[in-house]
């Protein structure tokens, strides 16, 4: 398949790849034209029209009013999506941070111990780990759910037992409040994205050479500097991979929020997901896509942060 | 993946049992609670389930709960086709796609492979929650049966840059001299592929079929954005019906839950060894 290039060709070898270069190209195009397909209709084209979309404008029906673009009308106009009337702009886009930041660091952290007890070796490891995967296997709209019947104030078992347990005076109505919903649903966040970064961690944990902490043993380090010096270090690239993954998905986790709060309308609770259906279904594909664009944008900026202060592709030393 | 067992000098002593049996009981109690709750619930009447103060266990286990729910209004037989037919026709699409991309890019380089495999990254970032507006736009006049084509093609879509990555490092795991043995021996490249590269990357392909099964099974905002007539909607969108403004069937509810979530456990129980190296294989070297 490839050419060996002798030094008697290195003359027109520019002119020869050029031209076996093409050839390649064509010889790729079958084996990726389905992937490419799929990717420009059903990925990039949607992007396209919702930009597109966010500058006409539509009633609540979808059904598009006048043909003219409306500038920027969608976006900061009198009824734009940043600045529609009643809806609180700044307390939502905070929420958005502290949803994603809170989340994602409390997931990380715990799974850091999590997969370090479960890269023990013990009778039963195996079955434990598939206690670790339910929040996964099991869909987040059903998960969800349960929490939201457990926290119900008059029929919620998880309220009865917590008054039970004498850790609450008396039952409450956790998913009727904005502001309780919201940390009730971060808890909820963090419980179905432990599995999946406990088990990159784990994968990390068992590509740590035993002789490196072998080594640092022997030179006379402790179990928690082993952990700290040695082990963390070795972890980074998988705790990097984990941790963006969990933004993309946290950022765009809708169900949780949706399902858990029980609160209609424009309220603080809400983080620029959620209020982007409450737009659709409100004001219509226009002022929605406008705010679906800043949303991405919003997303694209917290996970250029994230890759600025990490570096997750700099080399361990 | 087997760790030799041996005693090393003093970084692996054996770990105290108390830590252990806490550990493990702490595990079963924080990740089993959501789910006992949910099969509790399930066994109850819907008395039992909206009595104030409610009560912790049934007063019998209402299996029959498991029978009955199909009778009921929502029709779950109607959401669970659905499902099945999305997360089915997804992951043969993704097998269908994914595969030769991921041969063709572990295998072979080439002019704008780098590209190639930055727009499959691209992808990863997009879902289908921050895009469901264009896809709204794109896909609103598919009506009827068609809005699960829609369905079966979004989740494809937005599942395919994980698959790719995650075959395509399996792919390139297997030495290349095996393939170059069988062009010698006069099979084609496609041919190749199936015949002697698939077989051997056989587990890698396993986990990310089941992983694009288990996403498009518990899809979620495509699905709620897109399908109105209530007969087509998937379980995810389709359960929450089960608590109407006067009556609330919770009961059915997590019955429901439980059906759905069994054949999706039990598939993950069958990767799960393989899940520690496959979930890495392509980004973590």
């Amino acid at each position: 398949m490839s050419l060996t290039a002798t030094p008697s060709m290195v003359r027109d070898s520019t002119r020869r790849r050029k031209r076996s270069g093409t050839h390649a190209v064509l010889t790729a195009l079958p084996w990726l034209v389905p992937t490419l397909v799929l990717i420009l209709g059903v990925v990039l084209y949607p992007a396209a029209l919702m930009i597109y979309t966010s500058f006409f404008k539509y009633n609540n029906r979808g059904i598009q009013r006048g043909d003219a673009p409306v500038g920027l009308d969608n976006y900061i106009g009198t009824a734009g999506a940043l600045t529609f009337p009643g809806v609180p702009v700044g307390r939502i886009l905070l929420n958005t941070v502290l949803w994603v930041a809170v989340v994602v660091l409390i997931t990380v952290v715990l799974s850091l111990a999590l997969a370090q007890f479960l890269n023990l070796e013990f009778r039963g490891r195996k079955a434990l780990r598939l206690f670790v995967i339910l929040p996964w296997a099991c869909s987040v709209v059903m998960t969800a759910t349960v929490f939201r019947y457990g926290l119900q104030e008059n029929v919620g078992l998880f309220n009865r037992l917590l008054v039970d347990t004498g850790i609450l005076q008396r039952a409450q109505a956790w998913t009727k409040d904005p502001t309780s919903a919201f940390w009730v649903a971060v808890f909820v966040a963090i419980y179905v994205s432990l599995p999946f970064t406990t088990y990159t961690i784990l994968a990390g944990l068992q590509a740590v050479p035993d002789d490196v902490r072998e080594a640092a043993h022997v030179d006379g380090a402790d179990g928690l500097r082993r952990y700290w010096f040695i082990v963390l270090p070795l972890l980074r690239p998988a705790i990097a991979v984990a941790a963006l993954i969990n933004i993309i998905n946290v950022f765009n986790s809708l169900p949780i929020l949706r399902l858990l709060q029980e609160t209609p309308g424009y309220h603080t609770g809400h983080i620029t997901t959620t209020l982007m259906f409450e737009y659709q279904r409100a004001l219509g594909p226009g002022v929605s896509s406008a705010l679906s664009v800043l949303n991405f944008i919003f997303c694209l900026v917290i996970i250029a942060i994230y890759l600025a202060i990490v570096q997750p592709t700099k080399e361990v030393a | 993946m087997a760790r030799t067992r041996s005693v090393r000098g003093g970084i692996n002593k054996p770990p105290s049992p108390w830590v252990i049996a806490l550990g493990s009981i702490a595990i079963v109690v924080f990740f089993g609670f959501p789910y006992a709750l949910m099969f509790i619930s399930s066994l109850k009447t819907r008395l039992e389930i909206t009595n104030i103060p409610p009560d912790y266990f049934p007063a019998t286990p209402r299996f029959d709960n498991y029978l009955t729910v199909w009778a009921s209004e929502v029709d779950p037989a109607s959401s669970l086709l659905a499902t099945a037919v999305i997360a089915l026709g997804a992951t043969l699409l993704v097998l269908l796609v994914a595969t030769p991309a991921a041969y063709y890019v572990a295998r072979f380089r080439f002019p704008g492979r780098m590209v190639f495999l930055l727009l499959v990254l691209c992808t990863q970032m997009l879902q289908p929650t921050v895009l469901a507006v264009g896809l709204f736009q794109e896909f609103k006049g598919w009506q009827g049966y068609a809005v699960w084509a829609a369905l079966i093609l979004i989740n494809a879509a937005f599942n395919l840059s994980f698959a790719i990555w995650i075959m395509q490092a399996f792919f390139a795991s297997v030495p290349k001299e095996i393939d170059e043995a069988a062009l010698i021996d006069g099979l084609g490249r496609l041919q190749t592929m199936f015949r002697i590269s698939l077989p051997l990357v056989w587990p890698g392909i396993v986990t990310a079929i089941v992983f694009v099964f288990v996403n498009s099974w518990n899809e979620f905002s495509a699905a709620f954005i897109l399908v109105q007539q209530t007969n087509l909607q998937p379980l995810t969108v389709s359960m929450p019906r089960f608590l109407g403004l006067y009556i609330k069937d919770w009961q059915y509810l997590f019955t429901v839950a439980m059906i759905a979530i069994v054949p999706v456990v039990i598939l993950f129980s069958f990767i799960e060894r393989r899940l520690i190296g496959g979930l890495t294989a392509g980004s973590v070297k």
